[in-house]
């Protein structure tokens, strides 16, 4: 067997198979995972029957099989319930509205920030920006409600400055999908600016190079060499976020609304909330979130397969 | 030569402009922050009346001395701190020992592509809250410090974190181990894993993070609140008014100091560690964030 073992490719794949030998092995170390995957991802998707059931709770385990059937009663209720729509539209004008301002801005700032040729300030500047990613909501939720209170620090610059009544900024209905799309922005937008800084780092300095002997000047050799640089990477977090579009961001809104901005700032993921755990309407939050995961898959599926064939990306 | 068009005017008016904005956005992301520290050293009146700004008036330190005397709150810190190290611990066996089979070749191992398919589908579709609820509740592991560590201790995207790692790893090293006879259980610990520290150290701190911060699953899974995590007990105190929970005897110590000043330093405590390990760490975060997504 040892001889086997000499350079040339060939002999190279029959080590290859010699290793292909010990797979028990492989599918050993995979058990463990699969045991928890298979306990605590899929059986609650089997679990997902309770959603065409009259799902009776008193009856323990037995009820996921012993329920009566209802079939679709609970969809139907859920497209004539006003709720849902409110929800729903919510949901979409939140997610699109935070996809566009956090689509943009990261790489406005990236192109900014690569313009920095201080080096401890440009380190500096990402270190800070990228900050808040590390936060949770809660925390983030706690900052946001503190600064943004009637008597916060917001309305006290308003009111020195410019005499502004103090405002209840997170109790207006009117403002708060903006504010969610803002804090949000706030929050992520020093991620993706890390990501295209990345990119840009990646960039053949060349290229650059080329360019001012074309006698590009620095505007141009953003626009013809850093941006083209930036594109793979733009298309990818453009095609993925189109996975996101039924996310409107629970743990940033659950930890932000109140009942008088329900009507603009209620979204699916805070209404299944409600329904099941605070109503014990099971079944029909349920069907809720049904909904809302079936269409999600579908756009995610499709969001990767469109990286997968316009920017070559794969998960695995 | 080189460098000719940093010097042109329209170049030196666009700097001062672009320093004008980054700074902008930077107190934008520091700002609310160093507010909510300065609150929370604020005495309860300057606090209430909305005097304060980036700088406490009338420092005091009460607000942290009545956090800190806080039972509730050492013992959510300790619930925090206990899942952080079980979930750390199994989350990162998970990761290591799903990311060496699923790094090999389909040619090599035949059924990769069915367990990558097992992996991916998480990805793409759950059975939502309910169902995912019920199933924690039926194995028994409500208000147990297992349900915050056991349902998400497979994580799909540190497989691919760590697997992409594992690939680009020399296959060389792989087939001489193999060839003193060492099997997929002794190359993966005594070759892969001492090799890949840097790529464990960032899912490991990207672990700890996630955990640290995780809320919901408390709120979900603890119906007693002596069990949440500290994340999920700030949440509680956060949404719900306060003065709820306090006896006659602590009272008279709100009465002094304002809620306002309280929940400020409690925000400050909770954001504390990750504040504190952050900056050193940062080129860390900056490397998984890279290993991630720039990949190919």
């Amino acid at each position: 067997m040892a001889e086997g073992f000499a350079v040339t490719k060939k002999h190279r794949y029959n080590k290859g198979n010699s290793l292909r030998m010990d797979t028990r092995s492989l599918h050993l170390m995979l058990v463990p995972a699969l045991i928890i995957l298979f306990i605590y991802s899929y059986l609650p998707m089997i679990g997902i029957v309770i959603a065409f059931q009259d799902f009776n709770v008193g009856l323990g385990i037995r009820a996921f099989w012993q329920s009566d059937w209802v079939g679709l009663a609970h969809f139907r209720r859920l497209f004539s319930s006003p709720d849902f729509t409110r929800a729903f539209t919510n949901t979409l004008v939140i997610a699109v509205g935070k996809i566009i301002l956090n689509f943009i801005t990261p790489i406005i700032v990236a192109l900014l920030v690569n313009e920095v040729r201080v080096n401890w300030l440009k380190r500096g500047i990402q270190t800070i920006i990228y900050f808040p990613h590390f936060l949770s909501w809660v925390i983030m939720a706690g900052v946001i409600k503190e600064v943004l209170a009637p008597d916060g620090m917001l309305n006290g610059m308003l009111g020195a400055l410019f005499g502004i009544e103090p405002i209840f900024w997170l109790g207006d209905k009117r403002l708060f999908p903006w504010l969610m799309i803002v804090t949000e922005t706030l929050k992520e937008f020093g991620f993706g600016t890390v990501i295209y800084l990345a990119a840009i780092t990646g960039i053949d300095p060349t290229l650059y190079e080329a360019a001012i002997v074309d006698g590009a000047n620095r505007f141009k050799q953003t626009i013809h060499v850093t941006i083209p640089g930036m594109l793979p990477i733009i298309v990818l977090s453009l095609v993925l976020s189109l996975g996101s579009i039924l996310n409107a961001g629970f743990d940033q809104i659950f930890n932000l609304y109140s009942v008088p901005v329900y009507e603009t700032g209620d979204i699916i993921d805070t209404l299944v909330y409600r329904i099941s755990m605070q109503g014990g309407q099971y079944d029909f939050g349920t069907a809720v979130g049904l909904f809302k995961s079936v269409i999600s898959m579908f756009l995610i599926s499709l969001s990767y397969w469109l990286a997968y064939k316009f920017a070559n990306y794969e998960v695995f | 030569m080189q460098n000719w068009y940093f010097n042109s005017r329209g170049y030196r008016i666009f700097t001062v402009f672009n320093y004008i904005i980054l700074f902008i956005a930077a107190a934008l992301c520091l700002i609310p922050l160093i507010n909510v520290f300065a609150v929370s050293l604020s005495s309860p009146s300057r606090a209430t009346a909305g005097e304060v700004w980036l700088w406490p008036k009338d420092f005091t330190m009460e607000a942290y001395k009545y956090v800190m005397r806080s039972s509730d709150f050492w013992r959510a810190m300790f619930v925090s701190i206990e899942r952080v190290v079980l979930g750390t611990a199994i989350g990162m066996l998970m990761t290591i020992m799903c990311a060496y089979p699923l790094s090999k070749k389909s040619d090599v191992f035949r059924a990769r592509k069915i367990y990558v398919w097992i992996f991916f589908f998480t990805m793409l579709f759950n059975g939502g809250l309910v169902p995912t609820f019920l199933v924690v509740y039926y194995t028994g592991l409500l208000d147990s410090i297992w349900a915050l560590v056991i349902p998400g201790a497979v994580n799909t995207w540190h497989i691919i974190l760590m697997l992409n790692f594992f690939r680009s790893m020399p296959v060389e090293l792989e087939e001489a181990a193999f060839l003193d006879g060492a099997s997929h259980w002794n190359i993966l610990w005594r070759i892969f894993v001492p090799l890949s520290k840097p790529a464990i150290a960032t899912i490991t701190l990207f672990t700890i993070v996630g955990h640290w911060n995780a809320w919901f699953d408390g709120l979900l899974y603890m119906r007693k609140s002596y069990n949440y995590p500290l994340q999920t007990y700030l949440q509680s105190l956060l949404t719900i008014d306060i003065s709820k929970f306090l006896t006659q005897e602590q009272q008279n110590i709100v009465a002094k100091l304002s809620p306002k000043t309280i929940r400020s330093a409690q925000v400050f405590i909770a954001a504390f560690p990750v504040l504190c390990v952050y900056p050193f760490l940062q080129k860390y975060f900056t490397k998984g964030l890279v290993l991630g997504s720039v990949k190919g």
